[in-house]
Formats: structure tokens, C-alpha cells, sequence
């Protein structure tokens, strides 16, 4: 579940506290490498953040950078914030207000002498897109521009790892996608772990290269986005991550010429993924991506025999855009709703609405069984 | 016109406020952040010198700085003189019922610095005293000017306690607010009314001072 990877100029982080905020997380980040921590509000994430930057000090665990230990419980080394070269963009920034943008930035340059100093700072803003307001007080830049402030800040240290607490809650959503981009071409630059805290799934599987998901302090799975969402370890994961088709069933049997594990489900017996180490006659959660549901065409009888086939009535269809969220009432093999999304073209051809009876089939490598 | 009075009062108001002003700073920046079990115990102490009739502290610090007492003893021993009755003794009665003045605030001045501009000051790699030069002071500034202001003015203006600490002693410890009360018993009520009106005068400017202050400050962060 958790990777041991300590690679040169990666952070390894792993913390323990019953009270007042349970903790027990274990995770690293490469360098180069962006990491989103990932989970509801109050799942401990911003407090992950405050560790590594040696804000908070949970009751046991080791905090280590580039070799270096900047947290260890037991050897009882805990390095002050100010001389562990963190860039920390905080989610309301915690620009300096009394002080100008390029001062802003000129404040994290303390390690340069202080004639370079603001030659040092424009290039920074200059990197984030932003000149030509270097003297501007934070009150008047708007939220995006106090945000690249906020990073340049950050990035001023010349930093071993950068920390983002949710940098991008505090400005309005079209600059957001703006941010978004700028970030994306931004970490090409930089040679240094990133780590990003969020709530934001979207966010997350945008901008990461691999994800960590907290909930109620404790780290569930870690992994590349398409991993943690297509499978997820456990039922909660699966919720965490925004599955809708969770289930449960019981393992039938593995097939391992086919490479397909086989489930029974109310009445009906399913292909799944291979996934040996559940073993036969034993109650599993599974779920399956409302996008390995499809629907067989509702004009004319299907061509081939589809495989995980289940029948049932639309219950309702939602837009979303150019898609569509579609509830199914299955007819057999569960009381839950099956979901899944068409194209919204495709339901106005169809003219598919609530009560219609319709046939999907459950596409087997996206079954995927869970603890 | 009593000057020397009003000359001993400015003397006395100049002490206090430099005195204050690191106590101040530091039990204000001490209460505004730190949690502790006793917090509403130290902040009600702070605050008693203000609902106190100036006669009780003023009996109190008369007692407790007095010749019988341990600090008076060891103060006489050491200077030759007693601190009750004395310009000394009446710095530190005026220290002690001015520091709900000095103090709250200052505290409220740093409270209103957010948690994480400090701790962005640290992880820029401030150290201790760069934050509270470069960041917190210039942030706290109005509060701080307020708090000096308050203090000033309210020395110049105390009565009770500087009576009962100091007595009434011209040129060591008779005080303008003092001389005033003096000159009105003796039924002098031209001299009581110019130097009441001195009195006002510094006051009102003392007070219009720090809200032109306070207002530039806000205007620059701006």
C-alpha cells in the first residue's frame, strides 16, 4: 500500500498522535514529484502540512528530507521551521500586509546578500507572471495575483520542498483555471517534491502525479491517480474517491487462463478484474466506474454477447454538461442504484427518461473487488 | 501657574511610558499568543488596576512598598532613602496602575496579527527578533501608539493613587492633578482653572495625537 521510496531529495513523512488530532500517516514524494493530499475537511490534511513545516509537532514520527531528519520523535530532533528551507504557500496566502510585493518576496530571500535581494525578488515574480506590480501592497492585488505573490514568496528559499495548502480555495474559479496551468508549467521548472493539499478530487487528478488519501488523519492509499481511483483498496477509499457503484458480493471462483476473478451478486454471477488474494466463498466489497457501464443500444438487439450483462429501469437522468448521470433500478441483483453517464447527445437521441427499461453491461477489467 | 508641578507630572508620564512600553510589548505579545491554564487569572489581574478605587491600590502599593515591607527594606538599604513618599516610588505605583493601559492594548494589536503571516515569517527563515522588528511591530504599530498615548495621559491625570503613594511632596512627588486639588483648597481658583485648563490641553493633545497617528499608519498599509 505504501511505497518506501527514499530517493535523493524526496521526503519521506510518517506520523503518529491519538490526541487532539489523530494521526497515522505514511507517505513520501519524490523529488520533481507532486503529491495531493486528498480528503474531506477535517481529515487531518492541513495538519500533515504544518508538520513538515515544523508548525505543529505531532506526538511521534520522523520527518525526513533529503536524507536529512528534520523530525524524529525518538532521537527527539526537531528543527525550527525557520532552518528546514520549506516553500509553504499558505491558503490565504499569509502575505506580509504592511509590505510591498517585491518586499513580500524580498522577506524570503534572507540568504542572499541585501543588495541582490530585490533584483533577486522581481525575477521570481517575473517568474509567476507577475510584474510590473512588484509595488503594489497585497490589499491591492486581487486574489489570483496575492496567490503568485504567495508562491514566488515560497519559491524565494530556493526551497527542498514546497507545500501548497489548498492555494487555490481563496480565488474565483475561472482564475483558478488559470492558476492551474500556471502551476502545471511551473513544476516542469522545479526539481523539488511538491506537496498540495485539497479537498478537491478534480484538483487532485489534475495537477498530481500521485495521490494520498487522508481520512480522519489516517493515510487510506497512496498511489497514481488512475490507480487510487480505478482501485480503490478499500469501500471507503472507493466513497473517497467519488465512486458511485459500490456493492457488495461474494467471491465465486478465479479463472486464471482467462485472468478473471468471478463474483456472484445477488442473483447474478459477474466477470471482474483477476485478483487473486480474495479468496473463493469470501464477502467482498466491489464497484465498478460509472464509466465501465454501458448501455446496449436501446434500437437494436446487441451483435455480440456482452459479458456482465444486467437489466434494469431508469430511475432518473441528470445533465451534467454535456453528459448525463443516469440511476438505474436493477431488477435483480440489488436494492442500490447502478449510476452511469452517457453523452448528452445521446440521451436526447434516444429520448431516454425515467421508467424506460434498459440492458448495460458491466465492462470486467473496470469490476474491481475491494476489502 | 504651578511648572514644576506640571514639569514633575511630564517627568513622571516620560518614565512610565518608557517603562511600559518593552512590558508592554512582551506581556502584551505573551497574552495575545500563548495558551495557559491561568490565562483568565493573569488577564483579570492585568485588568484589576482599572474597576480598583485608586485609594485601594493606592493603599495597597502604600503597604506593600512601604518601610515595613520587604521591597521597601531592601530598596532602603540599597539607595538610602525610602521609596514610598519618593519621585521612585511613584514611577513604580504609576508602572503598576497603568498596566491595563499599557498592556490590553498591545495584546489586542497582536491578536489581530493572523496566525499565518507569523508563521509564513518563519518559514521564510525569520528568525525571533527579525519577526518582531520586520513584521509584528510594524503591524502592531497602531496598538502600540495607543497603548503609549493611553498611559501618558492617564499618568498626567491620575490623583488617588499618587496621593497615597507619593503624598504630596512639591518638586518629589505633587504632581499637577495634585497641585490643582491644592491651589482649590486654598481657594486659589485662578491658578486651579489656568492649570486645569494646561492639563486639558495636553490631554486632548496627547489623545488627538494618537488618533492621527493610528489613522496615517492605517492609511500606509493601504
Amino acid at each position: 500500500m505504501i511505497e518506501r521510496v527514499e530517493p535523493t531529495g524526496g521526503i519521506c513523512v510518517r506520523l503518529r498522535q491519538a490526541r487532539p488530532i489523530p494521526l497515522d500517516v505514511e507517505f513520501s514524494c519524490a523529488a520533481g514529484e507532486l503529491l495531493a493530499l486528498v480528503g474531506p475537511s477535517g481529515s487531518g490534511k492541513s495538519t500533515v502540512l504544518r508538520a513538515i513545516a515544523g508548525l505543529f509537532k505531532p506526538d511521534e514520527g520522523t520527518v525526513t528530507c533529503d536524507g536529512v531528519p528534520w523530525y524524529d520523535s525518538k532521537e527527539g530532533i526537531n528543527i525550527a521551521p525557520r532552518r528546514r528551507r520549506i516553500g509553504f504557500v499558505f491558503q490565504n496566502f499569509g502575505l506580509f500586509p504592511h509590505l510591498s510585493a517585491v518586499e513580500n518576496v524580498m522577506e524570503g530571500l534572507l540568504h542572499l546578500a541585501p543588495p541582490a535581494r530585490r533584483e533577486r525578488a522581481r525575477e521570481l515574480l517575473k517568474r509567476v507572471h507577475l510584474s510590473g506590480l512588484d509595488d503594489r501592497k497585497p490589499r491591492q492585488l486581487s486574489g489570483g495575483q496575492q496567490q503568485r505573490v504567495a508562491v514566488a514568496r515560497a519559491l524565494a528559499r530556493d526551497p527542498k520542498v514546497l507545500l501548497l495548502d489548498e492555494p487555490f480555495s481563496a480565488v474565483d474559479k475561472a482564475t483558478r483555471q488559470r492558476l492551474y496551468k500556471e502551476l502545471v508549467d511551473l513544476r516542469r521548472q522545479l526539481d523539488m517534491p511538491v506537496i498540495l493539499v485539497t479537498h478537491d478530487l478534480d484538483e487532485a487528478v489534475l495537477l498530481a502525479d500521485r495521490l494520498c488519501i487522508l481520512h480522519h488523519g489516517k493515510s487510506l492509499q497512496s498511489g497514481p491517480p488512475f490507480d487510487v481511483m480505478a482501485r480503490p483498496i478499500s469501500s471507503a477509499v472507493a466513497r473517497l474517491v467519488e465512486q458511485k457503484n459500490i456493492f457488495t458480493g461474494t467471491v465465486a471462483g478465479h479463472d486464471v487462463a482467462a485472468k478473471r476473478t468471478v463474483l456472484t451478486w445477488g442473483g447474478l454471477t459477474l466477470l471482474a478484474g483477476y485478483q487473486p488474494e480474495f479468496k473463493v466463498g469470501q464477502e467482498v466489497s466491489w464497484m465498478v466506474p460509472t464509466g465501465d457501464v454501458t448501455l446496449h443500444a436501446i434500437d437494436h438487439p446487441p451483435r455480440e454477447v456482452r459479458e456482465n450483462t444486467v437489466t434494469g429501469t431508469v430511475i432518473d437522468v441528470t445533465r451534467l454538461g454535456d453528459q448525463a448521470g443516469v440511476s438505474l433500478a436493477m431488477d435483480t441483483a440489488s436494492p442500490l442504484p447502478l449510476f452511469l453517464s452517457l453523452r448528452m447527445a445521446y440521451v436526447r437521441r434516444h429520448d431516454l427518461k425515467a421508467g424506460d427499461g434498459v440492458t448495460v453491461s458491466l465492462n470486467p477489467s473496470g469490476v474491481h473487488l475491494m476489502e | 501657574m504651578n511648572w514644576m508641578a506640571l514639569e514633575l507630572s511630564l517627568k513622571l508620564a516620560a518614565w512610565t511610558t518608557l517603562i511600559l512600553l518593552p512590558v508592554g510589548i512582551v506581556a502584551g505579545r505573551f497574552l495575545a499568543w500563548q495558551k495557559f491554564r491561568a490565562k483568565p487569572v493573569v488577564e483579570a489581574l492585568v485588568m484589576l488596576p482599572l474597576v480598583l478605587p485608586p485609594t485601594v491600590l493606592g493603599f495597597y502599593m502604600l503597604v506593600a512598598l512601604g518601610g515595613d515591607s520587604i521591597i521597601g527594606q531592601v530598596y532602603q538599604a540599597l539607595v538610602g532613602r525610602t521609596l514610598v513618599f519618593s519621585f521612585e516610588g511613584l514611577v513604580v505605583a504609576s508602572v503598576i496602575f497603568n498596566l491595563p493601559f499599557a498592556i490590553q492594548p498591545m495584546q489586542r494589536a497582536f491578536e489581530a496579527i493572523p496566525v499565518e503571516v507569523r508563521e509564513a515569517a518563519a518559514c521564510c527563515g525569520h528568525r525571533p527578533w527579525r519577526m518582531l522588528w520586520r513584521i509584528e511591530l510594524p503591524l502592531a504599530w497602531p496598538g502600540i501608539l495607543t497603548a503609549l498615548v493611553l498611559t501618558f495621559a492617564h499618568t498626567i491625570g491620575e490623583f488617588g493613587i499618587v496621593l497615597m503613594v507619593g503624598g504630596n511632596v512639591p518638586g518629589e512627588t505633587q504632581t499637577i492633578a495634585i497641585a490643582i486639588y491644592d491651589q482649590v483648597q486654598a481657594f486659589d481658583n485662578a491658578s486651579a482653572g489656568l492649570m486645569s485648563a494646561v492639563l486639558l490641553v495636553v490631554s486632548l493633545l496627547a489623545i488627538s495625537m494618537t488618533y492621527f497617528g493610528t489613522s496615517y499608519i492605517g492609511r500606509r498599509h493601504d
